[in-house]
């Protein structure tokens, strides 16, 4: 028999970073078994779910749920002080403010309070979408550019906070394309890049981090990449951020080229668009996403030439396991000769990489179910994404899950950040014999997760060695200058058995070549 | 354009500390915001109001107009002639409530104003009888009337009252003549000593005081209020040097009367006796302030908190003169000897005016020496003026707090930041016994019922909504 808590603290509130962080720490005391210290949203109580524990009732989202599953009372309460102590420190005292004649003056509660003690600055916004537009409301309103790190952000707020900047001659970046560099100073997801003459206009965060990232590669570097939201070229916000950013830019000595990174926009906005970059001094490359444009790769290769840099062969790294194996030669399924049976499965964090893959996909094996699917008839259902809208089980398809996709991530932080869902899906993708391959995004960066590949290596390395004709590959999102260290990433993740690319249309290629028969058997060099 | 790619980045950040940390990391500067959801239920309404084009514009219209008046007292009125009250019409504080939801402090002090006005002889046996056995006609808030009244707040036609006036606009407010502590009708007291009292202040005090303002010509409320928040005054519990102030400046001129030197003598150790005679100073000062900012369309700032003693209400510039109302909490503080926190009634009276115009419990910092009386600490009081500022528009250039370098108090109440942060109005308040007849058990703090800032905003929402 073992211990159980289940509470509803109403009222109480921490951001979902941190409450992974907690539970993650009670999560780690020995004879706990499950740990859920999360805000109530309806996601979260699915996950609730899952520990086979019933949530409190009359609970809402505005309450923090706190889930124990224990061997016994000791551990469930060595678990519960855990969170207790964790939860008690708040910020308190705002961080590096002096103390003004009052003494230390509590920290500020809302963002025009900070401007008002801070001064002018870049707003960096990333409360739960529904609550964003106040923040950022308040930013505007003092004179600060501001970028909406926050998903879910509904679209009339967007368009709100984008007309407000427009009169006040301010940008705002985002929603939902949490990347920006500004001054070098990197916000959200964004990497270490070194500065360079191309300038950046991404409606696409991870498009932006992937393109910024092979510019570092190239020796090329990267200026200012300005996220403009992913919904900025819609007709229904109309490119208002992407114009403001594109005039920037023109406006900015050191950026020769720029490039606007894109899924396909709206033809009406585009064409305004269009003509827009026309009036510029500056040379604008669009660079759209989607079925029948070029990869995003191709697009860094088109924008390297215009400025007369060569292309590099792209980074790609085998896998190379260094656990012991069953058969006496070691041979990585990524390296038979023959053609892997079954399905591929792939699990992003970043949603433009799961685009182009499946755009890749596509072409290659066929049509490919996902959350986010090209044709409705092949939705997955987003909280079971195994499961096809028609109900047939999707042995020998093609499948790829966008986890950073709004209805994955309502009280919960990122993917990028929490592996959770992902880690998840990944064991139970391994364990279904109808799986050939599987493909994992894994961005680095600030913001991102510290270390995402020890958390992905076990999964990874059990997949493997569960069985010879089962592959992983990776697409490595990186620059040697992030925080993760991209060497120690790619060993770890080599080593577990994955073969790892610097491109992610690389990977896209090599992960169906290996279902197809048609990819060389290796991945050094460019697998072009 | 922005000079974002120009200037030295820095950065404020809502929401995730791990993208903080990420800014820390680079060597760049950042202030975290201690961010938490708005009240329940708002969201949308914040959304649409903080969207709403005029908002910005009508907020600084409302702060300028509030901020730029001056109230100087001008005249000292009976109510029948200064408000135009008729026998058996009675004011009181608060919002709207009848005889049925009167508290027991509203009640006694109502049969005491009866009483004083002759009206019964006998109010106990009386008021079983209802209103018209006390021969109470009519019932209505002193807000209505561009007046306000402490605690009860209960005005009749013979009660005599201050006028201050805005002499940019010639606009008026009104509040009656403050009675000391202890016994008093305010706080729901009605034995002989209160009704003899007032009788005194109706017979010779009042006629004195217009007489002095009269020979004085105008005095300077304003400033007054300027000089006493300097001196250790917060307005609303602690009145002391104000008090003082006012004395000084009309002391001369009761003199110079020609009224009898003993009437002079008693008037002036009345006033000198009484640390919160200058209370009912404060308060119309204030009224006049923020009745300048009423009505002005999208204005989210609050223009009004009051309370019956039944229930707590506010007012807002955008939306008319809509009460919003929940039942008023008891406040927590310290009790008289031999009262206890079971006699206390709910929060009662006008005086939360002065919060609602950046002084009281948002200038607590400036009056350390009564943070023990409602039950705090020097600390206490500056941490809590430091929270107001959470949620106001402006700093009143005028209430300059020494203990904050001079910092202007935090002024103008914006109900989409009390629903954003819901930090509530910290409130300073006397405390009157719930029984009718017992008068002032203690003091302390209280704030309004939440729930009347969600509705306030959704009412602003709704107007916001009809004007797009």
């Amino acid at each position: 028999m073992g211990a159980e808590h289940v509470q509803a603290r109403i009222g109480a509130y921490a951001d979902s970073v941190t409450l992974m962080q907690v539970s993650a720490r009670a999560q780690a005391i020995a004879g706990v078994r499950g740990v859920l210290v999360a805000m109530a949203t309806e996601l979260n109580l699915g996950l609730l779910d899952g520990l086979g524990l019933r949530a409190p009732a009359g609970i809402s989202p505005h309450d923090l749920l706190v889930a124990i599953k224990a061997d016994d009372a000791a551990a469930l309460h060595a678990a519960l002080a855990v969170i207790d102590e964790a939860l008690a420190h708040g910020p308190g005292v705002a961080s590096g403010q002096p103390g003004g004649p009052g003494g230390p003056e509590a920290a500020p509660l809302t963002t025009r309070s900070a401007v008002a003690r801070a001064g002018r600055g870049i707003a960096l916004i990333s409360v739960p979408g529904q609550y964003a537009l106040a923040e950022a409301m308040d930013a505007l309103e003092a004179g600060c550019d501001v970028m909406v790190f926050s998903d879910n952000v509904p679209v009339e707020h967007e368009v709100a906070l984008k007309e407000v900047a427009a009169r006040q001659g301010r940008l705002v970046m985002g929603p939902d394309c949490g990347t920006a560099i500004v001054a070098g100073l990197g916000l959200g997801f964004a990497n270490a890049v070194r500065p360079g003459p191309i300038g950046l206009v991404a409606a696409s965060g991870t498009g932006a981090q992937q393109v910024s990232c092979l510019l570092d590669v190239a020796g090329a570097g990267c200026g200012a990449v300005l996220g403009v939201g992913g919904r900025d070229l819609s007709a229904v916000v109309g490119g208002r951020s992407a114009r403001t950013a594109l005039a920037l830019l023109d406006e900015d000595p050191g950026t020769e080229l720029i490039m606007l990174l894109s899924k396909p926009p709206d033809p009406q906005v585009a064409a305004g668009l269009r003509r827009f970059a026309d009036m510029l001094a500056t040379p604008v490359q669009f660079a759209l996403i989607g079925p029948g444009q070029p990869d995003l790769t191709t697009a860094t290769e088109t924008a390297l030439a215009a400025i007369g840099v060569p292309v590099p062969a792209w980074p790609a790294w085998p896998a190379w396991p260094t656990w012991p194996v069953r058969s006496a030669f070691p041979t990585p399924a990524s390296q038979a000769r023959h053609a892997l049976a079954g399905g591929l499965r792939g699990l992003f964090a970043g949603g433009t990489l799961c685009d182009e893959a499946m755009v890749i996909a596509t072409g290659l094996l066929g049509e490919i179910y996902s959350n986010r699917p090209f044709a409705p008839e092949l939705r997955l259902d987003a909280l079971d994404p195994l499961l096809p809208v028609d109900h047939r089980p999707l042995t020998a398809r093609h499948a790829m899950i966008d986890f950073g996709a709004d209805e994955l991530t309502s009280g919960r932080p990122h993917p990028m950040i929490d592996q959770r869902l992902r880690l998840d899906r990944l064991d139970a993708e391994a364990a279904d014999p109808a799986t050939a391959v599987i493909m994992l995004d894994v961005v680095l960066g600030y913001g991102a997760h510290p270390d995402p590949a020890a958390e992905l290596a076990p999964a990874i390395q059990a997949a493997v060695a569960a069985r010879d004709s089962l592959a992983v590959v990776v697409a490595l999102i990186g620059t040697a200058g992030d925080p993760q260290g991209l060497t120690a990433q790619v060993t770890t993740l080599a080593e577990a058995g994955a073969d790892v690319f610097a491109s992610n249309a690389q990977a896209a290629r090599f992960a169906c070549g290996l279902i197809t028969g048609t990819e060389p058997a290796r991945a050094h060099g460019a697998a072009k | 354009m922005t000079d974002l790619l120009r200037r030295e980045p820095r950065v404020i950040s809502a929401g995730l500390g791990l993208l903080a940390d990420a800014v820390t990391q680079q060597s760049a500067p950042v202030i975290r915001v201690d961010w938490a959801p708005p009240m329940p239920g708002t969201a949308g309404d914040l959304a649409v109001v903080l969207a709403d084009p005029r908002r910005t514009e009508a907020n600084a219209l409302a702060v300028t107009r509030m901020l730029g008046c001056r109230a100087h007292l001008v005249d000292v009125l009976p109510a029948s002639t200064a408000l135009r009250l008729r026998p058996g019409e009675f004011l009181h504080a608060g919002p709207p409530v009848d005889w049925d939801r009167a508290s027991g402090p509203l009640r006694g002090a109502l049969m005491g104003a009866a009483l004083f006005e002759g009206l019964t002889t006998d109010p106990d046996s009386a008021s079983a009888g209802g209103p018209a056995a006390l021969g109470i006609g009519s019932l209505e808030p002193c807000h209505g009337r561009g007046a306000v009244g402490p605690m009860a707040g209960v005005v009749s036609p013979s009660m005599w009252m201050f006028v201050l006036e805005d002499q940019a606009d010639g606009r008026r407010s009104y509040c009656s003549l403050n009675e000391g502590l202890g016994k008093v009708l305010r706080y729901g007291a009605y034995s002989a000593p209160v009704i003899d009292r007032l009788t005194w202040m109706a017979r010779v005090l009042g006629p004195l005081l217009q007489a002095a303002v009269r020979r004085h010509g105008p005095v300077d409320v304003t400033a007054i209020l300027a000089a006493m928040v300097q001196m250790g005054d917060e307005a609303h519990n602690r009145n002391r040097a104000g008090t003082l102030m006012l004395l000084r400046d009309l002391l001369p001129a009761m003199v110079e009367s020609g009224q009898p030197s003993a009437d002079v003598a008693d008037a002036a150790r009345f006033i000198g006796g009484n640390d919160h005679f200058f209370l009912n100073l404060a308060m119309p000062a204030c009224k006049l302030a923020l009745d300048a900012a009423r009505d002005i369309p999208g204005a989210a700032m609050v223009v009004a908190m009051a309370r019956n003693g039944t229930d707590f209400g506010i007012q807002v510039s955008g939306t008319g003169s809509t009460w919003f109302t929940a039942p008023a909490l008891v406040p927590e503080g310290l009790f008289l000897a031999g009262y206890g926190p079971g006699d206390a009634n709910p929060d009662i009276g006008d005086s939360a005016i002065t919060e609602t115009a950046g002084l009281g419990g948002f200038a607590m910092a400036a009056a350390p020496a009564i943070a023990a009386l409602v039950g705090g600490s020097a600390a206490t009081a500056l941490a809590s003026t430091q929270r107001m500022y959470e949620i106001t528009l402006a700093e009143h250039p005028l209430f300059g707090i020494p203990q904050l370098d001079f910092r202007g108090t935090p002024t103008g109440i914006d109900v989409t930041l009390v629903t954003r942060t819901s930090v509530l109005p910290q409130i300073n308040t006397g405390m009157a016994g719930r029984v009718a007849g017992t008068g002032q058990v203690g003091a302390g703090l209280v704030t309004p019922p939440p729930e009347v800032f969600p509705a306030a905003l959704r009412e602003l929402a709704t107007r916001a909504s009809r004007n797009s």
